[in-house]
């Protein structure tokens, strides 16, 4: 404050506490030594931190929002199931009972097998009863009954149908197989007698990563726009909220219609899935660019830009390096949120036949099957490739609120 | 407010452009055009073709002309009230898409009129009541509307329907009045019928705003003058719906721009499902077989209908708000 003397002031002090009254007026001439403290300066030194304050004060932002997500349990229990089903797209292979290919002609629209653990009273481990088979010939509907006396344990950790796996290795082995010579339709079969489980499991496989991949490209071109036009300003703020505006201005599906409408036809189903990821991250960008701008306008005043700035870092290392980072956990949150609007667009162009097209199986390509009423009446297993669209997008949505809330760790 | 109005009314234009060069050049992506396909079509079936007509309609519309032009002619047509001319239908897209176009509208407006039926007494109690079990319930129920793809949510309706009441819920209309005039009994069978791609299309919009008007509301009760009110003896209701209210319900008017292309996208992908005479099915058709006026002239009206929603909701929210006029100024 003002001038400089040790709390702890010793003799040479003395003198000048005798006269209080003097030194009201200024500051006395040429009495008090001038003394600087040794000791180091240690503002806490009076309320030590405990070792609990001081694990929270010494803590990254990131190590606090990991522990705010943790008391978030929805969201652990989301995130972790997410994983889960991620890691399943990289063994698709093994946890599907059957190939994606292979069809029963002797089971076409077979109803779902439940599993069973007692047989008679008897334990005989999980098993399911075979089918008995009847074409009703009135109305020419095949109709399955459980067999009550074919049982047919299941074999675990076996080999089964042969597949490539990832296109690359020969092998059989898979987690669950039926009994020899049985069959293991736990979810039923569609209309070529293809096993709807094993078919959802590796729908998983494109379902789940059409958003992850439609979401990198939104993210890049909505960072490098909404930072370019937060940064900048002036024509290119201009020219950005225009673009911005006419994209949020045009019905979402009437327009990836038009686009998937677009592809074309010759395309092989491959370059089809990589189309649509890009029609989907095309007109995903203006949320994201909106609040990247409206965020970088406030964050470019900071001291710490005008520091950079003066340091001479160009603009793009600017943004990158020193304003992004600082909001970096918003971000992250929101994308999470907006997965599941890819998820969701992805199938519902499928389904409505402008998407991905078979021989590629998304969970999508499965619904439009179940387009029509009289064979969802029929066959209402037809519809189960909605529980894991339902299950993945309640996730996401669960997961990124919790970031949301964790992102602000001091809220 | 009048200033105001006619900028946002002349920011509308350059927008406009922009929306129908884009809608142009993507209807006019895929290689070839209607009439070359038609031709092949024939071709491979054996069956002539009629030089004279094809010339005729490559002469009228201007198929042979570069892009920019043919753009010129089908924007002049769209200024004029010319929507042009469907090659698969052999009839004028107006007359086409009239009645489907409306339909659409009253849809999408109904749509709308339930989605804020529905948001808004749930999102206040949610608010209000906060961590209750009705506020977990509603919640979570809407969660669930956000999570199921609309069509899903129809087919599930369909199933519903024809399991338990046997009955077809299909169409917009009792199907003898299908194809008649308009009359009461029209009116009223379309009544009937629209309630379910209302609920249907209404769901995940619905969600989404209780979610919001909920987490808008519990900003505004934390605050102060909240706790004032109260301890000056004002009724829980009155104070409630005097000041948090009115503070939180801004971005509900400023949704009905976001929601408006959600209700549209919606009802397209619905009327495929349910087998509404509105835009989807029509809509997919043209764009598959490169009917070019009759699916540009759709998604031209379709945006339309947004961009004028959007602009609705912003006059709306100036009218409410005079800091976001203030805020338009500024930025000039």
């Amino acid at each position: 404050m003002s001038s400089t003397t040790g709390q702890d002031g010793n003799g040479a002090s003395g003198p000048s506490g005798a006269q209080p009254g003097a030194r009201l007026g200024g500051p006395a001439r040429g009495q008090i030594p001038h003394t600087v403290d040794d000791a180091p300066f240690q503002p806490a030194e009076e309320t030590p931190m405990t070792p609990e304050q001081e694990r929270l004060y010494r803590a990254s932002q990131w190590r606090m929002m990991w522990w705010k997500l943790k008391r978030h349990r929805l969201a652990v229990a989301s995130g972790v199931l997410l994983l889960l089903l991620y890691a399943s797209t990289l063994v698709s292979e093994a946890i599907a009972p059957y190939d994606l290919h292979s069809r029963f002609t002797d089971h076409i629209y077979a109803p779902p097998q439940s599993l069973h653990l007692f047989h008679e009273g008897e334990f005989v481990g999980p098993f399911v009863y075979g089918y008995d088979y009847k074409l009703n010939m009135e109305n020419l509907k095949r109709e399955y009954t459980p067999d009550r006396t074919d049982v047919q344990p299941l074999r675990f950790f076996c080999s089964g149908d042969s597949y490539r796996f990832w296109g690359l290795v020969e092998a059989d082995f898979h987690l669950v197989c039926p009994a020899k010579g049985g069959t293991l339709f736990l979810l039923g079969t569609d209309r070529l007698g293809r096993d709807m489980l094993s078919r959802i499991v590796y729908g998983a496989r494109i379902s789940l990563t059409i958003g992850l991949v439609g979401i990198a490209i939104s993210f890049l071109l909505g960072i490098t726009i909404g930072g370019a036009a937060g940064y900048y300003g002036g024509w290119v703020d201009v020219g950005a909220q225009r673009a911005i505006e006419i994209i949020r201005a045009f019905p979402e599906i009437p327009l990836w219609l038009a686009l998937s409408a677009a592809l074309p036809v010759t395309w092989s189903p491959l370059w089809v899935y990589f189309g649509i990821t890009v029609i989907l991250g095309l007109l995903d960008w203006p949320g994201l660019a909106r609040a990247v701008r409206a965020k970088l306008l406030s964050l470019r005043e900071e001291d710490f830009a005008t520091a950079a700035q003066l340091l001479g870092a160009r603009p793009p290392r600017i943004i990158f390096r020193h304003l992004l980072p600082s909001f970096a956990s918003h971000l992250i949150a929101s994308v999470t949120l907006s997965i599941p609007t890819m998820i969701l667009g992805e199938t519902a162009l499928s389904f409505l036949g402008l998407g991905l097209r078979p021989p590629i199986t998304s969970w999508g390509v499965l619904l439009s099957e179940a387009q029509n009423i009289n064979v969802v009446a029929l066959y209402p297993w037809l519809m189960l490739p909605v529980v894991p669209v339902i299950v993945v997008v309640l996730a996401f949505n669960f997961l990124g609120d919790g970031l949301r809330d964790a992102a602000d760790p001091y809220g | 407010m009048f200033t105001y109005t006619v900028r946002r009314l002349i920011t509308m234009v350059p927008t406009l452009i922009a929306i129908s060069v884009i809608i142009f050049v993507i209807i006019q992506l895929p290689p070839g055009d209607y009439l070359s396909t038609y031709v092949a079509e024939l071709a491979a079936q054996g069956e002539g073709v009629n030089n004279e007509r094809i010339a005729y309609l490559r002469e009228k519309y201007g198929l042979d002309e570069p892009l920019w032009r043919q753009y010129l002619m089908w924007a002049g047509g769209l200024l004029r009230g010319d929507l042009g001319y469907s090659f698969e239908y052999q009839l004028p897209v107006s007359e086409l898409i009239g009645d489907r176009l409306l339909l659409t509208f009253v849809i999408s407006i109904v749509t709308i009129l339930f989605t804020y039926a529905v948001a808004f007494p749930i999102g206040i109690y949610t608010a209000v009541r906060q961590y209750s079990i009705g506020d977990y319930t509603l919640s979570f129920i809407g969660f669930l509307g956000l999570a199921t793809p609309n069509f899903l949510l129809a087919l599930l309706l369909l199933y519903a329907a024809n399991i338990w009441f046997g009955t077809s819920i299909g169409g917009l209309m009792d199907p003898q009045y299908v194809g008649q005039p308009w009359s009461w009994g029209k009116v009223g069978s379309v009544l009937a019928h629209l309630w379910v791609p209302v609920v249907v299309i209404g769901t995940s919009g619905t969600a989404a705003m209780i979610r919001r008007l909920r987490a808008n509301l519990l900003d505004e009760l934390q605050k102060q003058y909240v706790v004032t009110g109260r301890a000056k003896g004002l009724s829980p209701g009155r104070l409630l719906l005097k000041y948090p209210l009115r503070l939180a319900i801004n971005p509900f008017i400023a949704d009905i721009g976001n929601l408006l292309p959600q209700v549209v996208s919606g009802a397209a992908i619905i009327s495929v499902v349910l087998d509404l005479p509105t835009t989807g099915q029509m809509l997919i058709g043209a764009l598959k077989s490169q009917d070019m006026y009759l699916a540009g002239s759709f998604l031209m009206f379709l945006a339309l209908l947004t961009v004028v929603g959007m602009l609705l909701s912003d006059l709306a929210l100036a009218a409410l708000d005079p800091r976001i006029r203030l805020e338009g100024k500024a930025a000039r």
